[in-house]
């Protein structure tokens, strides 16, 4: 019997090529050099989310308190800053917080084994509150004179590229780095694939789990600053928002099997740019909110499907990490 | 002029003497009859607080203010925090209900949802205001902005400064489901219609998220560049607005009309630097104190709940350059705390 095999990822690449070519045929404007930039901008923040989210997916897990490690440190360090801390003390304060998220994680989900769906949504709806109760006045926590300077994290631009695409590639070098060129990022790809032979072969499969949440922590705290920055507010909220679901889009579009052990820094890429051609494409063709919501709905859906396809589950993939 | 002084001195030796010579009647008060049953109306009485959530400067500041105004009558407080959950805020309406506050301050997530509750509440005898966003049940009181007003004026002001140029605008509405954010639209409509000459080239929502706001407005920028106005619905997500403007380098160039609370660091201060141009305000603080003016004459006369109903709209602020330095014109919540 013969398959024709394609990956979803060049599936998604092939939509992706689609959709763009359509765009520069028929949308005046869409095919610039400037639009392309703010096509790419306005998805950075996204894109870092999922290279986090790729990190924990890859091991087979995931990662929903991911909004709130973004939105509550990155807040806080405006709080601080606005109640009169130094601003490095305030970045310090922020990234501790994220560790500690990524270690309750990691330890809920390594040592507890709590499922990590249950484990990070229980966290993040935790760190979430915590912020709003504790932390914040309000839950939109604005500039301050002393955050002067910061906001050139999100804003402007080097070497005529914007800051922000500049810190999602930066971003995708280092999580690209520790995945392929690392023993740890080894042994992620290990117990995603299959975490018993992982256990066995002597890989330290528990402190690799609370690794992996703890780098997703910090990357999301990462991009809340940049968000952060680009917006000269931290809008703590958003944890209420759609975004998490945009950035688990992103992962699974690009091709990383929910089932972890498979895909990469490539797959994001590719997942990031599909989603910012259909976003900027949608925006400027005036598409109501309700029709993209659609559109973007749909697509997941579809991807989704493919996914099952193509990686369909058997005995061995389906016991243990599925969500 | 002599003898209207010689009548003025020759009175009040007239009185100095009366008081010497009658001091048992000077020292006796004169008891002021109403002042007792209204703060016995007040006393004890609780006020049931229901926003959409808290944690924003609106309702923070409502909060502050009504407390200011009234605890010290001895009204207690009881709140009830939904956070943007509209069902978590019908089951707390529901056992408010039962719970019989004096008076119940609501703020609405939709037109709908609490309206039938908010009779009910009317019918057991609770004095019903409602908040900002109102239900399509009118209860004894509304107070709040009046969204038309608002998207028209900041709709005036964005087609005044669009007056010989590009004359396209576009708009970043908040969340599809609200309808302050329909009701604004509205406003805008209506201007629009008397100016046929305003393209509008986007009119998208932003969900109250400025992240969404800034991505919008940068592929708006990106396509108009010669765009000369934005009518945005919500100071605090048209921060996301304003910094698109800023990174094109069109900052003046693009007159940005938005509106808020009129809590400092949100509005003036965001007028000042030159982000916004025109900020409408609805001055939480006199709104505050509106609603606590109207919980004092409903529960000091004793009318039964629903049988008068009548609104306040508030006046609003037009924060721009020209006052934005003005004492009056904002107002911090820290200072209200106080």
């Amino acid at each position: 019997m013969k398959r024709v095999r394609v990956s979803q990822q060049e599936i998604v690449f092939a939509v992706f090529a689609a959709l763009f070519l359509t765009f520069s045929v028929f949308l005046n404007g869409f095919l610039s050099a400037d639009n392309m930039l703010t096509l790419l901008q306005n998805v950075a923040v996204l894109g870092i989310l999922g290279l986090a989210m790729a990190i924990v997916v890859i091991g087979r897990g995931i990662d929903l308190s991911l909004i709130a490690a973004l939105a509550v440190p990155a807040g806080l360090v405006l709080q601080m800053v606005q109640n009169g801390h130094s601003l490095p003390a305030s970045l310090l304060a922020a990234g501790l917080l994220a560790i500690a998220v990524g270690l309750v994680n990691g330890w809920l989900i390594a040592y507890a084994e709590v499922p990590p769906l249950f484990a990070t949504l229980a966290t993040g709806l935790f760190v979430a509150g915590l912020g709003q109760a504790a932390l914040f006045q309000l839950d939109v926590v604005q500039w301050s004179d002393g955050m002067a300077g910061f906001e050139r994290l999100g804003q402007g631009s080097i070497l005529g590229i914007p800051t922000s695409i500049v810190m999602f590639a930066i971003a995708c070098v280092v999580v690209f780095v520790l995945l392929r060129q690392t023993r740890w990022g080894a042994y992620i790809y290990a117990i995603g694939d299959n975490p018993f032979a992982a256990r066995v072969t002597g890989i330290p499969s528990r402190p690799i789990i609370v690794l992996q949440y703890v780098l997703a922590a910090l990357i999301g705290c990462f991009a809340g600053l940049v968000l952060a920055a680009s917006v000269n507010s931290m809008p703590t909220r958003i944890f209420n928002s759609t975004l998490i679901y945009d950035v688990i889009l992103v992962v699974v579009l690009g091709g990383i099997g929910l089932s972890g052990g498979r895909g990469g820094v490539v797959n994001v890429i590719i997942g990031t740019l599909l989603i910012g051609t259909m976003l900027n494409g949608m925006t400027i063709l005036n598409i109501p909110y309700a029709g993209q919501n659609l559109i973007k709905g749909l697509v997941l859906l579809i991807a989704v499907v493919t996914d099952t396809l193509l990686n369909p589950r058997n005995e061995e993939t389906a016991q243990q990490g599925d969500i | 002029m002599a003898s209207v002084h010689k009548f003025a001195l020759g009175s009040i030796a007239a009185l100095a003497l009366s008081a010497v010579a009658a001091p048992a009647l000077a020292q006796q008060g004169l008891d002021e009859p109403f002042q007792k049953p209204f703060r016995e109306a007040l006393a004890g009485k609780t006020v049931a607080y229901v926003p959409v959530a808290m944690n924003f400067d609106l309702t923070e500041g409502w909060y502050a203010g009504l407390k200011k105004e009234l605890e010290p009558y001895g009204v207690k407080f009881v709140i009830r925090d939904p956070n943007w959950n509209t069902n978590a805020g019908a089951q707390a309406v529901t056992s408010l209900i039962s719970e019989k506050p004096a008076v119940m301050v609501i703020h609405n997530p939709d037109v709908q949802t609490y309206a039938k509750l908010l009779q009910r509440a009317e019918n057991e005898g609770i004095y019903v205001i409602q908040i900002n966003m109102g239900s399509a049940y009118r209860s004894s009181a509304f107070v709040g902005a009046n969204w038309i007003e608002i998207g028209e004026r900041q709709t005036e002001g964005v087609v005044k400064a669009c007056q010989g140029k590009s004359n396209k605008i576009a708009i970043i509405q908040g969340a599809l489901s609200a309808a302050a954010s329909a009701y604004t639209l509205k406003g805008v409509e209506n201007v629009l219609a008397k100016h046929p000459e305003i393209k509008v080239v986007s009119s998208q929502a932003a969900d109250w998220d400025a992240a969404k706001a800034k991505a919008i407005t940068q592929t708006v920028l990106k396509q108009n560049p010669d765009l000369c106005g934005i009518v945005g619905f919500w100071d605090g997500m048209d921060i996301g607005t304003a910094a698109a403007i800023k990174e094109a380098g069109l900052t003046g160039k693009v007159f940005l009309a938005t509106s808020g609370g009129g809590e400092r660091k949100g509005a003036c201060e965001l007028v000042k630097n030159g982000s916004f141009d025109l900020d409408m305000s609805y001055d939480v603080p006199t709104q505050a104190a509106q609603m606590a003016g109207t919980i004092k004459w409903l529960l000091s006369s004793g009318v039964k709940a629903g049988s008068v109903k009548g609104s306040e709209y508030t006046t609003l602020i037009p924060i721009t350059k020209e006052n934005a330095d003005s004492q009056m014109s904002c107002w911090n919540l820290s200072d209200l705390k106080k």
